[in-house]
């Protein structure tokens, strides 16, 4: 019988070894894969056991944390939210977070190994650190100037400071209170099901997700690669331009708002903004160099991080000389961020140098110690520096005394384009207000600001809707409160 | 010490015995009850950062347990194996720490009290079966008695209402037991008992099969009990949705028949009737074969928006705790739902104690095993062995079946692991089964040696 126990002990001896190979493949093997398992809730837990880090505006928090005693137990609370709703995003038990709370959710969550105090440290311990702090570049006062002056209105505001890449503002509206997607509760859902279904879209970030045909304020950008590739060496003589002027290839013609423009110059057309001259300026620089200075300037660029990403703008690469033509003058398949015609306006006002934009200062602990910066970085030179210094002239000259004159301030260089944006199918749709334009105050040796103000109002009579009447007085606004500050 | 065995010994042959070890095992409970308690203050420090305030109680009523259960040993088997009782006490320790840990997070539910109360009771049995029982051969008399009770305690709960999905409890008024788990251990006496009466008319007649293979069956006569039994055990599963215990009832006399009769067509046999049963059954009945498929596919009601199941939710505090555990106290099996502190319980072992804690418990209980093993082997007389071998079969078949069924290696089957589990039949049963085992490695170890047994 001996010999037989010792074959039913290594029986029972094969069923422990059983078990402890098992063992090993699951909470070694396998632990990654079952961790990351997006039913596994521990993830979301941990996640949530301490209050969030905080995002800073003006050495303020604009977000704040309140204690449910949930398993899901931090909830995300905000202060002025549907203002900073652009810049903070949600952070949200049940729907993930987006912009800075998404970007920057390791610092905010506490989650980046950078916050601990000793390196490897939180790998022995297991312990998790304190949330840190997102301090951002936004101004509160220009953000408010801007969120008023679109007041109800349906549109978006970028503002950044030309010579550093900073960005001031960041406004979209209609907008929504992010506080809403705080939780678990039903409320939650029903808030969640509301804001995605309401047509005016208010999570929608206007200022950098969403892309608007730019109309007549692209005109800067044909105009810099025509200056750039020496078709137009004097800012004051006379184009070629006709009235109306033929689409090549087409029998379409283009008209103009304005009168004077038939071989206008290219500062009067720039200033009055003639269609034909532009359209024509734009065919005979050629599809490369219209091209090549857009993209100098941003667009077609899909990589762009802010560090929340930022929607590419877009200049079509192969076009007919007829696409072209429209093309030139914002329209067609032209498409751009108001964030990324506030760089447009940046570049202009910096000398042509394009600054990489970013919206976050800092990161640091919970205590402040600093975790990482942001520098200002060159994105690429947009044009030449003597055309930066025609563009900034002709911009000015159009505040001084041209479309965008309610932009004007007192006792500062304001230079700006306006722009009105045809779309919809035989442009029914009704077309977007643009401005974009720079401030540089009398005493100050660097523009403060360049805004871009785009206002999609649908409620306002046709006739009215222009870049100098709708848009520009609130770029004046946003402008005078960056001035100021 | 027993005066009559000292006495034989001194007049026989030169009073050469094992060491008796009590001192060891004294020593080995103090550790036992330390580890316990201290497990106890981490968790209390890990979830509200102090010492929980029964602390001192929590120690001192295990370690009185402990002490009463050691004098009960020093005194009636004073030759025991001094592993067997410090095992328990530690496992059933940490059981009610893990326990009460789980309590924290259900505080309209709480668990470990009662679970304490249940040990108390299971230490007191353990001390009147070692005082009562002298010998185990006594227990070969009351073989039939044995399974004529298995059976009713089997079958009695066949009228009461399901508890989710099994048929195995009696519930009288708040008071709820598992009959099926004490059947075990008087299968296990019947079992010994029958084989040992009957293994050589089952090892040496019968028809041959195949000549060849020296596959040899025996008479109907002889088959017969054997065939009831696998049926019985099939029966039981389909009743009482109880694959488990049909499981261990079977796995147990295949174990028993063939360390017996020592013959290889037994467990052959064995497993092809297993099979069979357990193919039926898991294709044909739907809870067992609902159980099957979770196993096949753990995450399927996650593809399917369901949201994970017990054995997902499982198989995640088994990964989150890795190699280390998150620490007593520290982790989220909670999550797993309402059997957390039953039969998952050994996932809250794996998460917060990790895989090197779980290596500690299996080791644990593969000590326990084979120490139970080891009496088996050192006694003469054929009940006896195949009693401790069959007691510390059941113990090792209930780890694995358990914890290869929380952990996904086989489909999940309600059972309960020794000791940690809440469940007071289960951890009655167990304490029973240590007694047991107590006795019969006393008669092991304090048979004089180079002396036939009679």
């Amino acid at each position: 019988m001996t010999r037989y126990i010792r074959h039913a002990a290594a029986f029972c001896a094969l069923l422990l070894i059983a078990l402890l190979v098992n063992a090993t493949r699951v909470q070694v093997v396998q632990s990654d894969a079952l961790d990351d398992n997006p039913a596994n809730r521990r993830g979301a837990i941990v996640r949530f056991d301490q209050p969030r880090g905080d995002i800073v505006v003006d050495d303020r928090p604009v977000t704040g944390s309140k204690d449910t005693g949930e398993q899901l137990r931090y909830e995300r609370t905000y202060k002025n939210g549907p203002l900073y709703a652009p810049v903070t995003g949600f952070a949200s038990q049940v729907y993930g977070t987006t912009f800075l709370e998404n970007a920057e959710d390791d610092i905010l969550s506490g989650t980046d190994p950078m916050l601990a105090p000793l390196p490897l440290w939180n790998d022995i311990t297991r312990a998790q650190n304190p949330g840190g702090k997102v301090v951002t570049t936004i101004k509160s006062a220009v953000q408010q100037a801007a969120y008023a002056g679109l007041g109800g209105k349906k549109g978006a505001v970028a503002a950044i400071e030309p010579s550093t890449g900073k960005i001031l503002a960041l406004v979209s509206t209609p907008s929504y209170d992010p506080e809403r997607l705080s939780g678990t509760s039903k409320s939650v859902a029903d808030s969640w099901a509301e804001l995605n279904g309401s047509a005016a879209k208010p999570m929608l970030n206007r200022a950098i997700r969403q892309t608007y045909p730019p109309g007549s304020t692209f005109k800067v950008v044909t105009a810099a690669a025509a200056l750039d590739a020496g078709v137009v060496t004097d800012l004051d003589a006379a184009t070629k331009s006709p009235n109306p002027y033929t689409l090549p290839g087409t029998s379409t013609q283009l008209t103009n708002e304005v009168d004077g423009c038939t071989n206008a110059s290219l500062r009067y057309a720039f200033e009055w903004s003639c269609n034909t001259a532009f359209a024509k300026l734009g065919v005979d620089t050629g599809l490369s160099d219209m091209a090549g200075t857009a993209r100098n300037f941003g667009f077609n660029d899909s990589g762009l991080r802010i560090p929340s990403s930022v929607a590419a703008s877009n200049f079509d690469t192969s076009m007919d000389k007829a696409q072209l033509a429209l093309s030139a003058i914002g329209q067609y398949d032209t498409r751009a961020t108001p964030l990324q015609m506030a760089m447009v306006a940046a570049a202009v006002a910096n000398g042509g140098s394009v600054k990489s934009p970013y919206l976050v200062d800092r990161t640091t602990t919970r205590d402040g110690d600093v975790v990482d910066t942001t520098g200002t970085k060159t994105l690429r030179q947009a044009m030449n520096p003597a055309t930066a210094m025609q563009l900034r002239e002709m911009m000015t000259d159009v505040v001084e005394e041209g479309t965008g004159t309610n932009a004007a301030i007192p006792g500062a260089t304001v230079g700006g384009k306006t722009g009105t944006a045809q779309h919809g199918i035989d442009n029914s749709g009704t077309p977007y207000a643009w401005f974009v334009s720079w401030a540089q105050a009398a005493d100050s040796g660097e523009p403060a600001v360049a805004v871009a103000v785009v206002v999609e109002d649908a409620a306002a009579d046709r006739g009215d809707i222009s870049g100098g009447g709708s848009a520009a007085p609130i770029a004046k606004a946003v402008m005078e409160a960056a001035l100021k500050h | 010490m027993s005066g009559t065995r000292a006495g034989t010994a001194s007049t026989v042959v030169p009073a050469v015995r094992v060491p008796r070890r009590r001192g060891t095992e004294l020593a080995l409970l103090v550790v036992a009850v330390l580890l316990s308690v201290y497990g106890y203050c981490d968790v209390g420090l890990a979830k509200n950062g102090t010492v929980p305030p029964g602390a001192a109680g929590y120690g001192a009523g295990l370690g009185v347990l402990a002490l009463l259960a050691h004098l009960a040993v020093r005194f009636r088997a004073p030759y025991a194996d001094p592993l067997l009782l410090p095992i328990a006490v530690l496992l059933n320790g940490l059981g009610l720490v893990l326990i009460y840990r789980l309590d924290l997070e259900t505080p309209h539910d709480e668990a470990a009290p009662t679970q304490l109360i249940w040990s108390t009771i299971g230490v007191g049995l353990f001390i009147a079966v070692v005082l009562v029982l002298r010998d185990h051969r006594v227990l070969q008399r009351y073989a039939y008695l044995s399974v004529v009770t298995a059976l009713v305690l089997m079958i009695v709960p066949i009228f009461f209402p399901a508890v989710n999905g099994a048929r195995i409890w009696i519930r009288i008024g708040g008071f709820s037991i598992q009959p099926g788990e004490f059947a075990k251990i008087l299968l296990a006496v019947f079992f010994a008992s029958y084989l040992a009466a009957n293994r050589n008319a089952l090892a040496y007649t019968g028809r041959t099969v195949w000549r060849f293979k020296r596959l040899q069956l025996p008479t109907g006569r002889v088959l017969g009990p054997i065939v009831a039994i696998w049926l019985l055990s099939v029966g039981v599963l389909v009743l009482e949705r109880d694959l488990g215990t049909s499981l261990l009832f079977f796995g147990l006399f295949v174990i028993l028949l063939y360390v017996a009769t020592g013959r290889t067509g037994w467990i052959a046999v064995g497993l092809l009737l297993a099979a069979l049963g357990a193919f039926a059954v898991g294709s044909l009945e739907p809870h067992v074969h609902s159980r099957v498929t979770d196993w096949l596919h753990p995450f399927a009601s996650i593809d399917a928006g369901q949201g994970p199941n017990q054995l997902a939710q499982s198989l995640f505090s088994f990964a989150a705790g890795g190699m280390l555990g998150t620490g007593l106290g520290a982790g989220h099996s909670i999550l797993i739902g309402f059997a957390a502190k039953s039969d998952f319980i050994l996932a809250t072992a794996g998460e917060e104690l990790g895989l090197a804690g779980l290596c500690a418990i299996f080791l644990l209980y593969a000590l326990l095993v084979e120490r139970g093993y080891r009496a088996g082997l050192a006694l003469r007389d054929s009940f006896g062995r195949l009693l401790a071998i069959g007691l510390a079969s059941i113990v090792a078949l209930q780890v694995f079946v358990i914890a290869g069924g929380v952990m996904g290696l086989i489909p999940l089957t309600g059972m309960a692991m020794p000791f940690l589990a809440q469940g007071g039949s289960s951890v009655v049963t167990n304490w029973i089964i240590v007694a047991l085992l107590i006795r019969v490695s006393d008669s092991a170890r304090g048979q004089p040696l180079g002396k036939e047994a009679r």
